[in-house]
């Protein structure tokens, strides 16, 4: 699976790709951690739109992320999620908590 | 009722099988009528039930042994078994609560992924010996919703 993060101003945008199981999930959680530290980083975007598959262990380190965003009164965004990840994100009830999003523009636009 | 087809086979405990795990019994199921949205669903629990084996039957443990039975049954039916000979789950019913995790930093929806996508759901386990997890599917989704 990649991982791509890009910040903008204070808003760190996580790009994935491929299956988001228990063998990426650490290394995912590990890099986003990492930039959680740094002072600037506020608000979290998921970009899901290459994700193929997630399970409980990828949702884990979503909605860990954002437990920490919360710490630091920020926010966090999904934004799309396939009808496929979609279902898992509605079933584990996550999206009553972060708001899913079409797009990373639809974002911008709030 | 007779068995129509099955598949057998076992794999190390580690990471990098669990995706190969899914696929293999997303492969062998799709000779069942099931759209791939029965698919993902099938691949997503046996994703849940062998990162189960490997998180907490095994503590991570990368040299141990996962089983898994797949059978088609006469009646259609999809039938799941996954055995690992992990510690074993002291108190199941504990496990299968909605938001409980022996492991802080996970949600526990494991079981509750697995409840939701199978029409049968059984698990026994013997602290010490091992975990074995037996998941039924008996319709696909679009049998479901002809009968609603």
């Amino acid at each position: 699976m990649d991982i791509e993060l890009k910040l903008i101003r204070n808003t760190l945008i996580i790009r994935l790709k491929g299956e988001f199981d228990m063998l990426k999930a650490e290394k995912i959680r590990r890099q986003i951690d990492e930039r959680l530290q740094d002072d600037q980083v506020r608000n979290l975007v998921f970009n899901l739109e290459k994700v193929s598959f997630v399970d409980s262990s990828g949702l884990g380190v979503i909605i860990g992320r954002y437990k920490k965003v919360k710490e630091k009164d920020g926010n966090m965004y999904i934004v799309g999620a396939q009808p496929v990840v979609k279902k898992i994100l509605v079933l584990s009830g996550i999206n009553k908590l972060v708001p899913l999003f079409k797009n990373e523009q639809e974002i911008m636009k709030v | 009722m007779g068995i129509k087809n099955y598949v057998h086979f076992e794999f190390s405990s580690l990471p990098e099988n669990v995706s190969f795990a899914r696929a293999c019994v997303g492969a062998f199921a799709s000779q069942l009528d099931y759209t791939l949205d029965d698919i993902e669903e099938i691949k997503l629990v046996v994703s849940e039930a062998v990162s189960n084996s490997i998180i907490h039957g095994y503590d991570n443990k990368t040299n141990q042994k996962i089983e898994i039975t797949v059978t088609i049954n006469e009646d259609r039916s999809l039938e799941i078994i996954i055995k690992d000979y992990g510690k074993g789950i002291e108190n199941i019913e504990k496990a299968m609560e909605a938001t409980y995790s022996s492991d802080p930093s996970r949600m526990g929806l494991g079981f509750t992924f697995m409840k939701s996508f199978t029409d049968e759901m059984d698990i026994l386990s013997k602290p010490g010996e091992g975990t074995c997890v037996r998941l039924k599917r008996n319709f696909t989704n679009e049998q479901k919703e002809a009968f609603s």
